[in-house]
């Protein structure tokens, strides 16, 4: 269970989100320019709540000024929506990229299981250069995923995508959603996307996520 | 012509010897400098920037001069070094790398602070949400992608203390074996009545080095941009 409640100044905007997520797939649902990607950010700890706090089953993340876990340390997973595979490393050096900084017995997911859901077998000698963007996108979750994270998010995973791309990932999602226990936050403009993955949804509006705190 | 006489023999050895030594000290130095000013924001970094640059600006002489102020016998850093480790600097071959590393580190800082700045910061922010903390990202990210440009920088710094001049002669003299390099002993060259051709030989040698720096650093630096992290798929 993910608890979030945080606020964040970006230029004129302030950001501001309060909601809870369980297992399965949350969707932030708004325009571009919304926050939603600044919210995933807060959750990540790559970005900073000027106030607020966030807890993941159980445990604080991020208390206003007290608590401020690294991202390093949150065991959250977080698919970009530009990938950003590494660019020096093989298909397969960058799956195991966390996995192997991961103690021994927090090894949730194994590679094997992981390359077998998202048919990365025949992609993990290559380059992320030489991938076609579908595959590049479907690495980049492998590589989350092989974290063994807590909570997954999700920024956007078919927005640089076309049609035909699309298709061919959202398979691999609904796979990962049946399969994968785990909360998924997952950002999107596209209410079809949404309507197809997603068991919850909260719109995003102006830089506000879920109901207003009292 | 090439026919080279012992002392130019050790002079051309003295300069190799302090330029490899020049960077094996500045390497630390110029990364921890160059990545603080590429990736950290801090209230003090255009007069940090300005301190690092200003032996590329300054007199040769008065680099040297400000070195003797401080690594000579009654220089405070001199006295530093004698007292807890019984070291002197200050007209040894020692001192002349401390020169070199001095003169050559604008160049190393440089190079290595743009090839920095050409890794995506993004990729950096990926490796820490897949469990990598700062260290292990700049090592496994930050390093290998701006390689080439370390590379570079390290090679442009090589050539600049290969040939050190100024600051050299003035902190350590003209001593043949111990601080006589090739530029200082193509200048002792040119005191001589007869000495000409032996200046032209080395300052042949000096000019190759250079350009052979030169070339080398280029093709390095357009490695860079291609082994960045931005992916246009």
């Amino acid at each position: 269970m993910l608890e979030v409640n945080v606020s964040v100044m970006r230029g004129e905007l302030t950001i501001t989100a309060s909601f809870k997520a369980d297992t399965g797939v949350t969707a932030l649902f708004g325009h571009s320019g919304a926050g939603k990607t600044t919210i995933l950010n807060m959750i990540a700890g790559v970005v900073k709540p000027r106030t607020g706090k966030i807890t993941l089953n159980g445990t604080t993340l991020f208390d206003a000024q007290r608590i401020n876990v690294p991202p390093e340390h949150r065991r959250i997973g977080y698919v970009f929506q530009d990938r950003r595979l590494f660019p020096h490393l093989s298909v397969h050096s960058n799956l195991l990229y966390g996995f192997n900084l991961l103690a021994q017995n927090l090894r949730a997911q194994q590679p094997d299981d992981v390359i077998a859901l998202l048919d990365l077998a025949p992609l993990l000698a290559r380059k992320p250069a030489n991938l076609s963007g579908g595959e590049q996108q479907r690495v980049a979750i492998g590589r989350a995923l092989l974290t063994s994270p807590q909570l997954l998010l999700m920024d956007e995973p078919l927005a640089s995508l076309d049609s035909a791309r699309k298709g061919e990932i959202l398979p691999y999602l609904e796979r990962l959603r049946d399969t994968i226990r785990l909360p998924i936050i997952y950002v999107s403009h596209d209410e079809r996307e949404v309507q197809r993955l997603a068991a919850v949804t909260i719109p995003v509006v102006d830089g506000v996520a879920g109901p207003l705190g009292p | 012509m090439f026919d080279l006489s012992p002392s130019d023999l050790d002079a051309i050895y003295l300069s190799l010897k302090v330029g490899l030594w020049s960077v094996i000290v500045s390497l630390p130095f110029a990364m921890a400098l160059a990545y603080l000013l590429a990736r950290v924001e801090f209230a003090l970094k255009p007069v940090v920037s300005a301190l690092i640059l200003l032996p590329l600006v300054l007199p040769p002489v008065v680099t040297g001069f400000l070195l003797l102020l401080a690594f000579g016998k009654n220089g405070p850093a001199g006295q530093f070094l004698d007292h807890w480790f019984g070291i002197t600097i200050a007209f040894k071959w020692t001192g002349a790398v401390v020169a070199a590393a001095v003169m050559g580190l604008p160049l190393m800082v440089m190079g290595m602070r743009i090839s920095i700045e050409s890794v995506d910061h993004r990729l950096e922010m990926a490796a820490r949400t897949l469990g990598a903390g700062p260290w292990r990202t700049f090592f496994s990210v930050t390093l290998p992608l701006s390689f080439p440009g370390i590379l570079a920088g390290s090679i442009l710094s090589f050539a600049r203390s290969f040939g050190e001049f100024g600051a050299t002669i003035t902190f350590v003299s003209n001593i043949p074996g111990e601080t006589r390099t090739l530029p200082i002993a193509i200048y002792s060259l040119l005191q001589t009545p007869s000495g000409d051709s032996g200046a032209l030989k080395l300052s042949l040698i000096a000019i190759a080095v250079a350009l052979v720096a030169i070339i080398a650093a280029e093709v390095l630096n357009r490695r860079l941009p291609k082994s960045t992290g931005r992916d246009d798929a």
